[in-house]
């Protein structure tokens, strides 16, 4: 009988088969496995986060629309007073707006110059042995979380403030927003630090061979090169100060007033919806609609602000790649 | 050579500016490391004296002497525990799509990679907001473990897919060659010749992330993690509580015997944390170590 060579499965009679070795039934069974599943479940996977920003999208709106059905649009963002109870309530998003710019601008001022020359210091300056330090002690506070930042805000600094301003609320914008400077002061720094690394070392030679000093170099060649990495790493940072929730919530208070005493509680965006969906809220209650119409607004504040990040840094990729 | 007096005095004066500069940056750098310090050490003295074995496995209480810390730290392992069962799997699927199955970069690609940059960006808090609706009211989930571990997979996975594609990108593009030259198909050579050797990276990305997660509290008290729990959660749709919640709640308290109590909780809190990234700089550490070999 003459067999064709793809007639695997011919076994002569009296023949023992053999049993097939591991290796081979292994291969077997992975070669059977169709190899266009794992593509599909791979980018069903990676289609999922398109998903999720359609979800988040449609969620906010979807949500916030009865809200703006019963309060007027330009009253919303005019408006400054915000008292969700009694029902109906007086919706105007001022006091919450100003309340989180005071506590982002706040933290700002204190982390992008310390992050900036912490990151210069980190880049230019420092040995191996002291980056070894400083660098995971930097890891180390980005990984705190922003709850135990709160209770920093609550129990330390606020009674350090208190040596200066002896009126101070027990919480109060000054403490929220430095501890959120504290917060973002290392994403600032390393951000900042990838920047100024990136920045060719001819143009630090150059000026040094044009006799400038180390500060000179860093200050008139170094930072304006990397000019559009660290500006977008100050929006970065910045849009993370306005999203912070829990330390704000504890630190800052949560009393919306529109208010640019420091000393006094206030109440950001992020505050109002955690200690609003921390009582019995209702589904389809007023106050329910209203954190999710607070929540696109400030969604809109840090997209935008991380869409700008982002063009920089490409443009700044550009530049020297 | 003698020099101009002018520029002698020019000269001293930009030198002192000079070592004036460095001494400000390194001082600002090293402001990092007080602050930490002055930090860690409030809460160790704050919280040291409460701390003991029978407060980690008592239950709540809403007395601050007989309060212990059992279902929080229950609670927390949950939904920690499920968060990375889910998201481990989406997250390294997505990340093997983005970097092994699209070598093209497809616009496709491209703008899943861009969502996803811009979704690592969003709040934490508006996560949780996307679960208050989608998990608790579309899909009837209630306020149980399994809505909030999604909800945190959801918050998770962006940076998930990120280090992932990072530890893929690590792998030498003459491994895939090589076993693709051998005759394996594509899925073969990542299965058994890429995944395998970014390993270690992923695992140490995963690890990072899952520590964030831990202390996010925001999207698990919007999706309606409770305060206060009176028994151990049974299954997937029971109400539970996790350790930072407990953190808010007893800082927020008026009692200052509380706010010992909240330190002592930062302290057990703050030790799981260090265990989770000491572990993850181990591998790094390893990991470099073998790729200098």
């Amino acid at each position: 009988m003459i067999t064709s060579p793809t007639d695997k499965a011919v076994v002569q009679p009296g023949q023992p088969t053999l049993p097939e070795s591991p290796f081979n039934r292994e291969r077997r069974l992975s070669r059977s496995l169709p190899e266009g599943f794992a593509k599909w479940f791979c980018l069903v996977c990676a289609l999922l986060s398109i998903i999720t920003t359609i979800g988040i999208v449609y969620v906010l709106l979807s949500q916030s629309l009865p809200f703006f059905g019963q309060v007027n649009v330009v009253e919303f963002f005019t408006g400054r007073v915000w008292r969700p109870t009694p029902e109906p309530g007086t919706y105007g998003v001022l006091p919450l707006v100003t309340g989180t710019l005071m506590i982002t601008f706040g933290a700002g001022l204190f982390a992008l110059p310390l992050g900036l020359l912490s990151a210069i210091y980190l880049a230019e300056y420092a040995g191996p042995k002291v980056r070894a330090v400083l660098k995971p002690a930097l890891e180390l506070l980005a990984g705190i979380p922003t709850v135990v930042y709160g209770y920093f805000g609550l129990f330390v600094v606020t009674p350090a403030l208190k040596n200066i301003f002896p009126a101070i609320q027990s919480s109060n914008a000054l403490a929220g927003a430095i501890v959120v400077g504290v917060m973002i002061l290392p994403l600032v720094s390393s951000l900042c630090e990838d920047a100024i690394s990136s920045v060719p070392k001819a143009l630090r030679e150059g000026a040094q061979g044009l006799g400038a000093t180390k500060a000179e170099t860093i200050s008139k060649i170094v930072v304006p090169a990397a000019f559009s990495g660290v500006v977008a790493s100050f929006i970065l940072a910045l849009s993370r100060a306005l999203g912070e929730t829990m330390a704000v919530t504890l630190a800052a208070g949560s009393n919306p007033v529109i208010s640019l005493d420091p000393t006094k509680g206030i109440q950001t965006m992020t505050a109002y919806m955690v200690s609003t969906s921390k009582g019995d809220l209702v589904y389809g209650s007023m106050k329910h609609y209203s954190i999710f119409a607070v929540g696109l607004l400030l969604f809109a504040f840090t997209m935008i602000m991380n869409i700008i990040a982002r063009r920089l840094v490409s443009k700044f990729k550009l530049n020297y790649q | 050579m003698i020099m101009d007096p002018a520029l002698a005095k020019n000269l001293a004066s930009r030198k002192r500016k000079d070592r004036l500069f460095q001494l400000v940056c390194q001082l600002a750098a090293i402001a990092g490391v007080i602050l930490l310090a002055i930090f860690l050490s409030k809460i160790f003295m704050d919280g040291i004296g409460k701390l003991s074995w029978k407060f980690i496995t008592d239950d709540l209480s809403n007395r601050a002497r007989r309060t212990g810390l059992w279902p929080a730290i229950v609670g927390s392992a949950y939904v920690m525990l499920l968060t990375t069962a889910i998201s481990v799997p989406i997250g390294v699927g997505a990340a093997i799509y983005l970097e092994e199955f699209n070598q093209k970069k497809s616009g496709l690609t491209n703008l899943i990679q861009l969502n996803i940059a811009n979704l690592s960006g969003v709040p934490s808090i508006v996560y949780g907001l996307l679960g208050r609706v989608l998990f608790i009211v579309v899909m009837g989930l209630g306020q149980s473990i399994i809505a909030g571990a999604l909800t945190m997979t959801l918050l998770i996975l962006p940076t998930v897919i990120i280090v992932t594609q990072e530890a893929l990108r690590a792998v030498p593009s003459s491994y895939r060659e090589g076993s693709l030259a051998l005759g394996s198909s594509q899925w073969q050579s990542i299965r058994r010749q890429v995944l395998p050797n970014a390993a270690p990276g992923i695992l140490t990305g995963i690890i990072l992330s899952i520590s964030r997660a831990i202390g996010e509290t925001a999207p698990l008290i919007v999706v309606g993690a409770a305060s206060y729990v009176s028994s151990l959660p049974n299954s997937l749709k029971d109400n539970y509580t996790v350790l930072p919640i407990k953190i808010f709640d007893w800082a927020n308290e008026s009692q200052e015997e509380f706010h010992k109590v909240a330190a002592s909780a930062i302290l057990v809190l703050m030790v799981c944390l260090l265990a989770m990234n000491s572990v993850a700089i181990v591998l790094r550490a390893r990991n470099q170590a073998k790729a200098k070999r």
